[in-house]
């Protein structure tokens, strides 16, 4: 397989698939992260999938980037491994009124109706890229093409938690207020990351994101049963999801979503 | 009775860190921890803990503490800055552990040779680890005092109330000043995305640390690096000491707590032996870049963990002022013994 390493200093290097944001590519990342994380390389730190390549952090003092290389290219060269368990989640969303302040303009950019706009946003299933930006934050995709935007010229200081947005051919959630320059479009009651809970990030590069459609009065009563610990968004689990698509198993796995009134408390100092 | 710090003056921005919460950056957490690690893990040497042990680290302007334990050991690493204890302002300079008893009051100073400085504790700062790790990512609200910097009537927690009697330690030779040297760096990953001319300029000219500067990161005033290939790539990931240009061509060094991953390209790193220098320089400080290889960054990483284990080994006992009481103890312009017997 053909790739490039690049450097990043002497912690860490970069294994890159190419330049753009396409499935295939983002495969072959995963598949390199799941088979480097099961090799058990001596003095590998840690792995960082993204797009189109898996960032390297090693230890200079237990390895050598040039015997890293070596053995990566090793793992490269064997046959493909599934990027083992992945989970597809069912995400409420709300599209309406004050949660969804960039609804309008959207629909009016890209000539479609609101109702229309928000039937594309939920009718796909979207794959996590990777996590990045924020803790917990996923680059999901691909967006419908009809709903494909530049970001937004202006972007905001201050995006609320669990902002629904889009932007160019990805959709994301913020796990955080922060600033931000993608388009709003809804907002989840749900918690994306509570480092308390044993799975911290809701998400995992690899997984499977569609979103549900929900009423302000499902999200108000959704968003108390998170606050109160006893919320569990609804998740099947997928053996590869590039591989296995439609032989999706329906056994009912669920995460408990409790802890987060604690997380969100302090996301709210951000600003 | 818990044991702990109480914060009096808070300093301009005081937090706790230890060496960061790495295996967590593929969802997107910062690594964090203290800018200069090689300092951190001198004070933990110096109060006698493991290195990665949670201490404070200090930017800019110091803090005032009364101690709320009966007796407690610090020690700050960090060239030119020093302690300044009681009513007395008794100074204990850097790379010295002193023991200090129930309301004693300990002024952190600075200096101005030293952007940051650290203070380690026998025992450690005790706040609950978040993902592994103590220090504080403040833009997340994680570690740390509630994953905040130090505000005024704050209280550290500490581990031990009490602690170990035996000799003070300090430095062989007195901190000095990094000076300014060169920062070294390897060129990439992505020099290919900038002009010729901005890969020299990285190298020939001097570049100012604008007022721009935090914990994530510091921009730099100079030459506008230009691109060759635009400035927008498909966001990847980030190590700490890259050095991103965006569109404006300023480029901007990133620190503990930037963020993983990104999409400007990096047009070089700096090497993890160089990383403490930097932590150490301040907003109007000037850097100048040098390139080396990956191979030699490795070995130079490699000597700079030698130097620091040779450094904790030659730690020497500060000769023995037990028994003397505490106004002599005062009068002296040196603290330090066994001060058992006062809690």
């Amino acid at each position: 397989m053909k790739v490039s390493f690049l450097s990043a200093g002497d912690r860490a290097l970069v294994v890159e698939f190419g330049d753009r944001i396409e499935r295939a590519l983002n495969d072959k990342v995963l598949r390199l992260d799941a088979s480097l994380r099961s090799s058990g390389l001596p003095g590998v730190v840690e792995t960082v999938p993204t797009f189109r390549s898996l960032m390297v952090h090693y230890d200079p003092v237990a390895t050598t980037r040039a015997s890293l290389e070596r053995a990566i290219t090793g793992l490269l060269d064997r046959q493909p491994v599934p990027h083992g368990a992945a989970t597809l989640w069912r995400v409420p969303v709300c599209y309406e009124g004050e949660f969804a302040p960039d609804l309008a303009e959207v629909a009016h950019l890209t000539g479609v109706t609101q109702s229309e706009a928000v039937a594309l946003h939920s009718a796909v299933r979207y794959h996590v890229y990777m996590l990045g930006f924020l803790p917990g934050f996923p680059y999901m995709g691909d967006l419908p093409q009809e709903l494909a935007l530049p970001r937004r010229a202006d972007p905001r200081l201050r995006v609320p938690a669990g902002s629904v947005s889009i932007a160019t051919t990805l959709t994301a959630i913020y796990p955080y207020e922060s600033p931000g320059g993608w388009h709003l479009i809804g907002a989840t009651p749900i918690c994306l990351f509570d480092p308390v809970r044993p799975r911290a990030a809701l998400l995992a590069p690899g997984d499977i994101v569609r979103f549900e459609p929900i009423d302000p009065a499902s999200f108000a009563s959704i968003k108390n049963a998170v606050d109160n610990g006893n919320y569990e968004v609804a998740s099947e689990p997928i053996t590869d999801p590039l591989s296995s698509l439609p032989g999706l198993t329906r056994q009912s796995t669920s995460q408990v979503l409790g802890d987060c009134v604690d997380a969100r408390h302090k996301a709210g100092h951000d600003g | 009775m818990r044991a702990g710090l109480k914060v009096l003056v808070p300093g301009l921005h005081t937090t706790v860190q230890d060496l960061g919460r790495p295996g967590y950056q593929a969802i997107g957490v910062p690594v964090s921890g203290a800018l200069d690690g090689f300092s951190l893990r001198l004070a933990n040497a110096l109060v006698g803990n493991p290195p990665g042990t949670p201490g404070l680290e200090i930017l800019i302007s110091g803090p005032t503490f009364e101690v709320a334990a009966n007796t407690v050991r610090v020690a700050l690493a960090g060239a030119g800055a020093s302690l300044a204890i009681g009513a007395e302002k008794a100074r204990v300079e850097a790379g010295q552990s002193v023991t200090l008893p129930r309301g004693e009051v300990i002024e952190v100073i600075a200096g101005r040779q030293s952007a940051s400085c650290y203070l380690g504790v026998e025992g450690g700062v005790a706040v609950p680890l978040v993902l592994g790790s103590a220090s504080t990512y403040v833009r997340a609200a994680l570690g740390g005092l509630e994953g905040r910097a130090l505000r005024h009537g704050d209280f550290v927690p500490l581990a031990i109330a009490r602690v170990s009697q035996r000799a003070e330690l300090r430095l062989s030779s007195p901190m000095e000043a990094t000076g300014d040297q060169p920062i070294r760096v390897v060129l990439g990953p992505q020099q290919e995305y900038f002009t010729e001319k901005a890969v020299a300029a990285l190298f020939d000219a001097e570049f100012r640390i604008s007022q721009s500067a935090d914990r994530m990161g510091m921009r730099l005033d100079g030459p506008l690096l230009e691109h060759r290939r635009g400035w927008d790539i498909v966001s990847d990931a980030i190590t700490t000491g890259a050095i991103q240009v965006p569109g404006s061509g300023q480029p901007i060094l990133l620190l503990s707590d930037h963020q993983t991953t990104g999409g400007y390209p990096k047009i070089a790193t700096v090497i993890s032996a160089d990383l403490p220098v930097v932590g150490r320089r301040r907003p109007g400080d000037t850097l100048r870049f040098t390139a080396v290889t990956v191979e030699a960054a490795e070995e130079l990483c490699r000597a700079e963990e030698r130097r620091l284990a040779e450094l904790a080994a030659q730690l020497e006992p500060v000769p023995d002022r037990a028994g003397i009481d505490l106004g002599s103890l005062y009068d002296g312009n040196l603290i330090s013994g066994v001060v058992s017997g006062l809690d």
